[in-house]
């Protein structure tokens, strides 16, 4: 038979000499095998001092995006809900009442917007299915609760903050910041 | 009235330096626990417990609150008096083994002069052996009150293996005995100090290297530690056992590893003696410290080696730990025994 990997190695059936049969330097030789290891760096991450860097392509938490004037761009056409392979996102729309142009970018809004991040794979379809930019993953993930109620995002949850009245909770929202295992000039 | 007259502030004396000594033991178990997990973490490039606490050293004590608090289970189908008795056992003998372990030589306090050690009994040795053997006791009665096949096939095996090598442990000693021609700890420690005396391990390195092995068996540790092999007999001797029962098993273990340390450094590696220094010279109270130290560091260094061979040496099949015991652990304890007494008939002349 044909190795795959050419890296078997085979048995020895011969019996042990004496030297082999003392065990005492089989049993030194692991040792220092394992002594060794002390010095070797450690692969662990120690999370919540240290974070690891995600990829920039990473499909993390969703926020609702505003545009550069702080509007809300979603307009609850429903095409993210239709999208969501898990059923994971339930929305009401809501008309824009006069006085509300600098809250909602066109007539109609979501009133609610709601996504069981317990049902959500974070499989990015609804990011690629909304017409309006409104809704991307973001690179963080959904931090642990008690209950499963409060892994149901709503809106105030998943709406970006205001560019206009907080730019850096926006900044941050958006990622920018956050470093990621891609090169500097990739980003 | 004669008879009656006695020396009350011995007692005392002694009842400090046993509480004293108990509780440091129990204290450096504690950490012992720690130890192992750290050792073990950073021998497999992990970092260990580091959350409770500074570099997690407060890991000990949330894990002994954790066994407080958990519920004490007495199985409905054990027999109850000897399950409580088993752990009890396994903790009362491996503390006891503490009482004539010399710490140090003597310090001069209150114009008294106090020894460093809870008994100097002129049969040190074979005491230790007689408490060694009743630690047994405890993974025995525990392992056949919990009423369950697995604690009763690892209580067989403990007891099967403990009184196995307590044999080559025996023998391995006796070539020392010849030597020193005391079983007083003290006097063995004391020979080992004298100017121009060296370690015995110098003269019983071979003596030396079977209680090492025999004492990592009678500690159940691995590679011996097959009462307790957690793959094959779930959690052995002591599986029925929860809450601060189970504490007092885990804990007797560690005590056994500090004691055999212990007796290890004081009978071969000079006890409470710093290397390549006349203690004559210091002054009592400094030496006694120093002394403590040295003993202390030397138990450490052991109860590093320990855990270092647990985390290398996977664990022996039952028939291999027999063979080693019965046939080349005691052949070879018996042969050093023989070259040793016709090296001393030799040199007598």
């Amino acid at each position: 038979m044909q190795a795959l990997t050419n890296r078997s190695k085979t048995v020895g059936r011969k019996p042990m000499s004496f030297w082999e049969r003392l065990y005492l330097p089989g049993i030194l030789k692991g040792m220092a095998i394992t002594f060794s290891h002390i010095f070797k760096k450690q692969p662990t991450v120690r999370y919540p001092e240290q974070k690891r860097p995600f990829s920039p392509v990473f499909r993390g938490l969703h926020v609702l995006n505003r545009d550069e004037e702080g509007r809300e761009r979603c307009t609850a056409c429903g095409l993210c809900a239709v999208a969501c392979p898990a059923e994971a996102i339930t929305m009401e729309a809501a008309e824009r009442l006069p006085g509300e142009e600098t809250l909602f970018r066109e007539e109609k809004y979501a009133a609610k917007y709601e996504i069981n991040m317990l049902r959500c794979i974070f499989c990015g379809l609804c990011e690629e299915a909304c017409p309006k930019d409104a809704i991307y993953l973001s690179e963080t993930f959904a931090p642990s609760n008690f209950t499963r109620k409060g892994f149901i995002y709503g809106k105030e949850e998943l709406l970006i903050p205001d560019p206009k009245t907080d730019p850096e909770g926006y900044e941050r929202a958006k990622g920018k910041h956050a470093p990621t295992t891609a090169s500097p000039n990739n980003n | 009235m004669t008879l009656l007259a006695f020396d009350w502030i011995l007692l005392i004396e002694k009842l400090v330096l046993i509480a004293i000594i108990v509780f440091a033991s129990l204290g450096i178990a504690l950490y012992t626990t720690f130890a192992e997990r750290k050792v073990a973490a950073v021998l497999q490039d992990r970092p260990g417990p580091n959350r409770a606490g500074p570099f997690g050293l407060f890991q000990p004590f949330a894990d002994g609150l954790k066994l407080i608090m958990k519920e004490e289970i007495i199985p409905n189908s054990s027999n109850k008096v000897l399950f409580v008795l088993g752990p009890i056992l396994a903790m009362t003998a491996a503390l006891m083994t503490c009482a004539v372990i010399p710490w140090s030589s003597h310090l001069e306090m209150f114009g008294r002069s106090i020894d460093l050690q809870v008994a100097d009994i002129n049969i040190g040795i074979l005491y230790i052996f007689g408490v060694v053997s009743m630690g047994v006791y405890g993974i025995m009665i525990g392992g056949w009150a919990s009423n369950n096949k697995f604690s009763l096939m690892a209580a067989l095996r403990g007891a099967s293996q403990a009184i196995s090598y307590e044999l080559a442990m025996g023998l391995s000693l006796i070539a020392v005995l010849m030597i020193s021609g005391s079983l007083s700890l003290k006097t063995i420690v004391d020979q080992q100090m004298a100017p121009g005396a060296h370690w015995n391990i110098v003269y019983q390195p071979l003596g030396f290297l079977i209680f090492f092995i025999c004492a990592m068996a009678e500690c159940n540790r691995t590679p011996f530690d097959l009462p307790e092999a957690e793959n094959e007999l779930n959690f052995g001797y002591h599986q029925e056992y929860s809450s601060m029962k189970l504490g007092f098993y885990l804990f007797a273990e560690y005590v056994n590893m500090i004691m055999s340390s212990a007796i290890m450094a004081s009978i071969f590696f000079g006890g409470y003696d710093i290397p390549f220094l006349d203690e004559s010279t210091l002054a009592p109270n400094v030496a006694a410290l120093l002394g403590v130290l040295a003993l202390l560091t030397k138990i450490v260094i052991f109860i590093f080696i320990f855990m270092w061979i647990r985390w290398t040496i996977p664990r022996f099949r039952y028939d291999q730990l027999m063979n080693l015991g019965w046939k080349t652990l005691i052949p070879l304890a018996l042969f050093n025994m023989l070259v040793t007494g016709a090296v001393i008939l030799w040199r007598q002349g």
